[in-house]
């Protein structure tokens, strides 16, 4: 981790003499180019000691006006935008507007383009699911596990590369349906890959989660109670750490979400150590709705018919999905013409942050990068 | 007792190092599982599915001859104005004037690659291509025109 002087020598402006008033606090920056921070996030820190009194996280490097841009584009275009948010699920995000525009074009979805979509969301997350663990692990110090976990997700990438023809930012999902269709080796491919991250995810708790210097680190830090993770508005993996009921696949099923059997994962401790346990199990949940799903996929179209144009009914739209980070909710005012009037994007990053300051208030320094890991920060998604 | 928990903490975290560790040694003697790819070098090798969005194209057979009949489905389906297309008159065999494809100018510097004017095409005379490795010195030349010089239409594309 940091050494002091090592924070010390971030410390842009002042010198650490003037830095320093009466009551021998200091203030450091952290960020906007930190390799902890995994993007231009910028944490000013109010220290004492080694002790953050106060954490107030600047926001705007990474500012792309996406919810202004989209009031320009039509409702087939916009979903393209949204990809680059969060770009670790970003299957998901566009998956979330295609439910959207769906919702206010009264369409019904064929069930075969609603399996591919429930297979990739669960693909995608479980691919961001890898990318955080190698990623945090590599914040706590330890190199290797950012290589076993690019190993797996690799293979999630080279099946999305051959099915949707990208390896991140996918758009494959469009209102009515998916694209095209699967790739004809899409499920051996996909059950290769469960019986591969099977057989190697114990090397993710013989590597890490086992890892007593690693529980020790986790444990009892930043800790966040059920009632303030509700308060914060919390959602996703973060809030379930603390107990909080939340996921919105079990809470308000979308797709075929209501017939698949998994367990919703919570966690009652609240601290790093739950947050990184419910994304673990959450992985073995989604291998289990893969395998539910792979042999299932009903024949049928993979698009509705659709219009041209797509144009929706003068109203407000909202629907939410349950992404890798938690709810992403997509709310839409149309005016009856082809674009919205206006959109917003409720990320779940943005309310996940806010709990920082509250949660690391109190703790050491050091610890800040294990609360941050355990967040799970995109940084396109907070500042959109 | 304190002392006891002392020595069996140490234990414990040393257990779990050697168990990390263990994983880790296992590979070391085991280089054949190592998947790292030298990149430059496997050009040669690398072979990118299909269906890899990597630019748009503009298909040409045999004799030169293209689809596109210069309808502009693809320009307006496009997010970004990625795509311009401007359009002559042809005089038909018959002396009606025609629209016609004059030139199909792609601005892959703007282009998300997001398959939307390959999906809008009637006539599919557009595609993606496999190419990834798109870097050039001056930004001018990621404008490109893409109907080869002398194509024309093909026959009973409408």
């Amino acid at each position: 981790m940091y050494t002091e002087t090592q924070i010390i020598s971030t410390t842009t402006g002042n010198s650490v003499s003037d830095a320093l008033d009466g009551t021998g606090e200091l203030m450091i920056n952290v960020g906007p180019q930190h390799p902890a921070t995994h993007g231009v996030l910028h944490l000013v820190i109010t220290l004492n000691g080694e002790t953050i009194k106060k954490i107030e996280p600047h926001l705007g490097y990474i500012h792309r006006s996406i919810e202004k841009m989209c009031e320009s584009l039509s409702y087939r275009q916009f979903i393209y935008v949204t990809s680059r948010m969060d770009y670790l699920s970003s299957h998901i995000n566009n998956h979330a507007c295609a439910l959207t525009v769906e919702k206010g074009l009264q369409l019904e979805v064929p069930p075969r383009a609603q399996v591919i979509r429930v297979l990739m969301d669960e693909l995608t997350r479980i691919a961001s699911h890898e990318l955080w663990w190698g990623a945090m692990a590599m914040d706590l110090g330890a190199f290797t596990p950012f290589f076993y976990a690019f190993r797996e997700r690799e293979t999630i990438n080279d099946i999305m590369e051959e099915t949707c023809g990208a390896r991140l930012t996918m758009n494959y999902i469009g209102p009515g349906g998916v694209m095209y269709d699967i790739h004809p080796n899409f499920q051996k491919r996909v059950k290769s890959f469960i019986q591969l991250f099977k057989s190697k995810i114990n090397e993710y708790d013989e590597l890490v989660t086992g890892n007593i210097i690693f529980q020790n680190r986790m444990k009892n830090v930043g800790v966040l109670s059920k009632e303030d993770a509700i308060s914060f508005g919390c959602t996703g993996p973060v809030a379930r750490g603390s107990g909080v009921n939340c996921d919105i696949r079990k809470l308000f099923p979308y797709e075929i979400y209501d017939k698949l059997q998994f367990e919703e994962i919570t966690e009652t401790a609240g601290d790093s150590f739950s947050r990184y346990m419910v994304r673990i199990r959450e992985m073995h949940q989604s291998i289990s709705i893969l395998e539910q799903l792979i042999d299932n996929i009903p024949e049928g179209d993979f698009q509705a018919k659709t219009k041209a144009v797509l144009k929706l009914p003068k109203g407000e739209f909202y629907t939410r999905v349950e992404t890798a980070r938690g709810e992403l909710g997509v709310y839409i005012v149309s005016e009856g013409g082809t674009t919205p009037y206006r959109i917003k994007f409720r990320s779940p990053g943005f309310s996940n942050l806010s709990a920082l300051d509250h949660m690391a208030r109190g703790s050491k320094l050091g610890d800040l990068v294990a609360m941050m890991g355990t967040l799970d920060l995109v940084i396109p998604d907070i500042d959109r | 007792m304190f002392i006891k928990d002392y020595i069996k903490d140490v234990y414990n975290a040393v257990r779990s190092l050697l168990t990390g560790m263990k994983t880790t040694g296992k590979y070391f003697i085991r280089p054949g599982e190592i998947i790292t790819q030298q990149y430059p070098e496997n050009r040669e090798q690398l072979h990118l599915p299909e269906r890899f969005k990597g630019e748009v194209v503009m298909i040409h057979d045999e004799n030169n001859e293209h689809a596109c009949t210069g309808c502009t489905a693809c320009e307006l389906a496009c997010p970004n104005a990625t795509i311009k297309i401007i359009t002559k008159f042809d005089i038909t065999p018959e002396g009606k004037k025609k629209k016609a494809l004059d030139t199909f100018v792609y601005h892959l510097e703007l282009c998300t690659l997001c398959n939307l004017c390959i999906i809008a095409c009637p006539t599919d005379a557009i595609k993606m291509a496999q190419t990834f490795e798109h870097s050039v010195y001056d930004r001018s030349q990621l404008t490109k025109k893409l109907n080869q010089p002398g194509s024309k239409i093909k026959e009973g594309v409408e």
